[in-house]
């Protein structure tokens, strides 16, 4: 068992996968000298050389287009794109062809690829560095798009994308790559895509988050606590697809439902979430379903993003007003 | 013309001026006088005090992330000081001296990197667009900006900037196929620092020049010693005045060097040794014009120590100023979206300062 942070797992976990298996590639911009703009290939391009760990042209989306046709012919890529918000010169491959390739030929061709990139804000950067693309990305058929929040999870989910026959989108939050250290098992194990994970149990909110937001919102739960209110606190680690039964539970038990992200507000997935709820668990609800996420802005540059991104006292604001409904 | 006899396929670097300051050329220096080169030369030694501020107030921690400028003076305040009153700049992001050199004010350019989208608010008589931070997404702006000079039939010529990894991008390729498709009276400037943050010139194309990439959008190019005031201002003058004239866009790659970090994020010793830093200190852009000027007893290393310590001073004012007044005002978050804020975000305000009243 090693101790170890967001960012140094990620890096462990590549490292254990390329050792495993031979097929598997790990590219992006500065990802193989300087060993990534964040270090989470940093050493790797040493370890196992300039054919497997290596640095392409500024192009992001040739980064993911090659990476289509190097899946197709038999390896298994993991493409680092340096920030999310540069993804967008890549979603006409990611949209186009990532997501389509099985279904197009009718599972003739299938693509086992990682598209990895830091994710989300809070962390004062310049424009275009603090992007949330839960929703762009989760509403593309044919993608799975996972996001852990803590290290353990993070080595888990990681490897289950890597060996997931299907192309998977793994956000990683960069608030949170140096925040704390965990206890990581030197050893295999994955996590299931697609499976939630609750957190704290509780009888009178359900509160679903992902992400950097996970640890504010467990700091929001202490403040709840103190006023007497039991909220159960669910990570959903999978954007895509949606693990429904684990909510769906917790609002049949809680009858009241918050759902937490840093996405903006409109066509966000606290809209998708709150349809499921309502779906599944309608007459056991005691108050509205409710969204708490970004406004509909564009990201505020450092010195605006304390007013768009929730700390956990607003949190807690927005889930009193549901259960006092 | 510079294009024909230094054209990408010539394999020869335009220079006027070599590493100490002598004149290579004389037939070739461009008809300035020797004040108007000092005054290009103080607005290269503004953009190097105003960075090296930056940069020391980042590291005192009241300064944002910050992408250096230091040793790309020439190739920036050259080209700029080739523009005329109407023409547009499409800047990406390290372009310090062409800002200044076309009267946007320092305290907008601090504003910016302090982290307020008020920094881009430019004074309407400034024809510059904003910062591009996605690579080389600028160039298809700048472009269209030139098609509408022609469309109206306006004399304009617009210049635009873009970095080595740029050119690997394919919104570069496509900007110049539309420039020559069209005609448009743009002149695209690489400034080819030599590393697009780690990765290296030579890792970025195996092409061996980023000139030559105007062959095959059938456009003029020149490759230029980048840290050649003159040389940069004679090339930019060239293209501009082609384009001018409705000959259509030109590609010059400035060769230049970033002295510096990509940005205060980052740690070029990890990727660069220390003696090819040094190489490229011998080749300054600042050291090699002050030569110059020297020699030709217009300048003095008494009113260069002078000036340097008044251009520090001017930009920690600044700096000073933007510190005690740029935090973004809540609503400025809000209301730029569109001319008139839409009823949901007006209502999504609205819950938000009646949350931030019953807090305080």
């Amino acid at each position: 068992m090693a101790v170890m942070n967001l960012i140094s797992t990620i890096n462990h976990t590549l490292d254990v996968e390329l050792e495993r298996d031979d097929s598997v590639v790990v590219f992006g911009e500065d990802v193989g000298l300087e060993g990534g703009v964040f270090r989470a290939t940093v050493g790797l391009q040493k370890k196992y050389g300039e054919k497997r760990v290596f640095d392409t042209p500024l192009a992001e989306s040739a980064i993911v287009g090659t990476a289509v046709g190097m899946a197709i012919n038999g390896l298994r890529p993991v493409a680092e794109i340096q920030f999310s918000g540069f993804i967008y010169p890549a979603y006409n491959q990611i949209i186009s062809h990532v997501a389509r390739m099985r279904n197009r030929t009718r599972g003739r061709l299938h693509l086992p690829m990682v598209i990895r990139m830091p994710h989300g804000g809070g962390i004062k950067a310049l424009e275009h560095h603090s992007e949330s693309l839960d929703t762009l990305l989760g509403h593309i058929p044919g993608l799975k798009v996972v996001t852990p929040s803590t290290p353990y999870d993070a080595k888990g989910l990681l490897l289950s994308a890597i060996r997931d026959d299907d192309p998977v989108i793994f956000l990683e939050p960069s608030k949170i790559y140096r925040a704390f250290k965990q206890e990581v098992p030197e050893e295999d194990y994955t996590i299931p895509i697609g499976k939630a994970k609750v957190l704290k149990e509780g009888t009178d909110v359900t509160v679903v988050t992902w992400g950097a937001y996970v640890h504010e919102a467990l700091k929001a739960d202490k403040l709840l606590t103190e006023e007497g209110i039991q909220a159960e606190i669910i990570d959903l680690r999978t954007i895509s697809p949606i693990d429904r039964d684990t909510i769906i539970e917790s609002v049949q038990k809680t009858g009241r439902f918050v759902v937490i992200h840093e996405a903006a507000k409109s066509f966000g997935p606290g809209a998708e979430l709150i349809a499921l709820v309502n779906e599944g668990a309608f007459l056991h609800l005691e108050a509205p379903p409710t969204r708490l996420a970004g406004f509909d802005v564009t990201i505020p540059i450092p010195r605006g993003e304390h007013h768009y991104f929730m700390d956990a006292q607003r949190m807690a604001a927005g889930i009193k007003k549901v259960v006092h409904y | 013309m510079l294009t024909e006899q230094y054209g990408p396929l010539q394999k020869k670097m335009f220079q006027i001026m070599d590493e100490t300051g002598a004149i290579l050329s004389p037939d070739l220096v461009p008809d300035r006088s020797e004040e108007e080169w000092l005054q290009s030369y103080k607005l290269m030694l503004k953009t190097r005090s105003a960075d090296n501020k930056a940069l020391q107030l980042q590291r005192q921690g009241r300064m944002l992330t910050y992408a250096p400028n230091t040793g790309q003076e020439a190739a920036q305040v050259g080209s700029a000081a080739a523009m005329e009153k109407g023409d547009w700049l499409v800047p990406a992001f390290r372009e310090l001296g062409a800002w200044l050199s076309r009267g946007v004010d320092l305290e907008r350019v601090y504003l910016y990197w302090y982290g307020n989208e008020l920094g881009s608010q430019f004074p309407e008589d400034v024809r510059m667009l904003p910062i591009s931070v996605p690579i080389a997404s600028q160039l298809q702006h700048a472009v269209g900006v030139a098609m509408a000079s022609n469309i109206k039939g306006e004399s304009d010529v617009t210049v635009a900037y873009v970095g080595d990894g740029g050119t690997s991008i394919g919104d570069f390729s496509e900007a110049l196929n539309f420039a020559g498709v069209f005609n448009a009276p743009v002149v695209f400037i690489i400034q080819n620092n030599q590393y697009a943050i780690s990765v290296s010139r030579q890792k970025q194309t195996k092409a061996e020049t980023l000139v030559q990439k105007a062959v095959a959008a059938g456009i003029p190019g020149i490759l230029v010693d980048g840290n050649d005031l003159m040389a940069m201002y004679a090339a930019t003058k060239e293209a501009i005045e082609r384009a001018r004239r409705g000959e259509g866009p030109t590609l010059i790659e400035a060769y230049t060097y970033r002295l510096g970090a990509h940005t205060t994020s980052d740690d070029p010793t990890k990727y660069r040794e220390d003696e090819e830093v040094e190489t490229w200190r011998d080749k300054d852009p600042v050291k090699r014009m002050k030569a110059y000027l020297i020699g030709k007893g217009v300048w003095s290393e008494e009113e260069d120590a002078k000036l340097i310590e008044e251009y520090d001073e001017e930009a920690l004012e600044v700096f000073r100023k933007v510190e005690a007044s740029g935090e973004t005002k809540l609503e400025d978050i809000f209301k730029y979206h569109f001319r008139e804020m839409p009823p949901h975000l007006q209502e999504q305000y609205e819950e938000y300062v009646q949350y931030l009243e019953e807090v305080e």
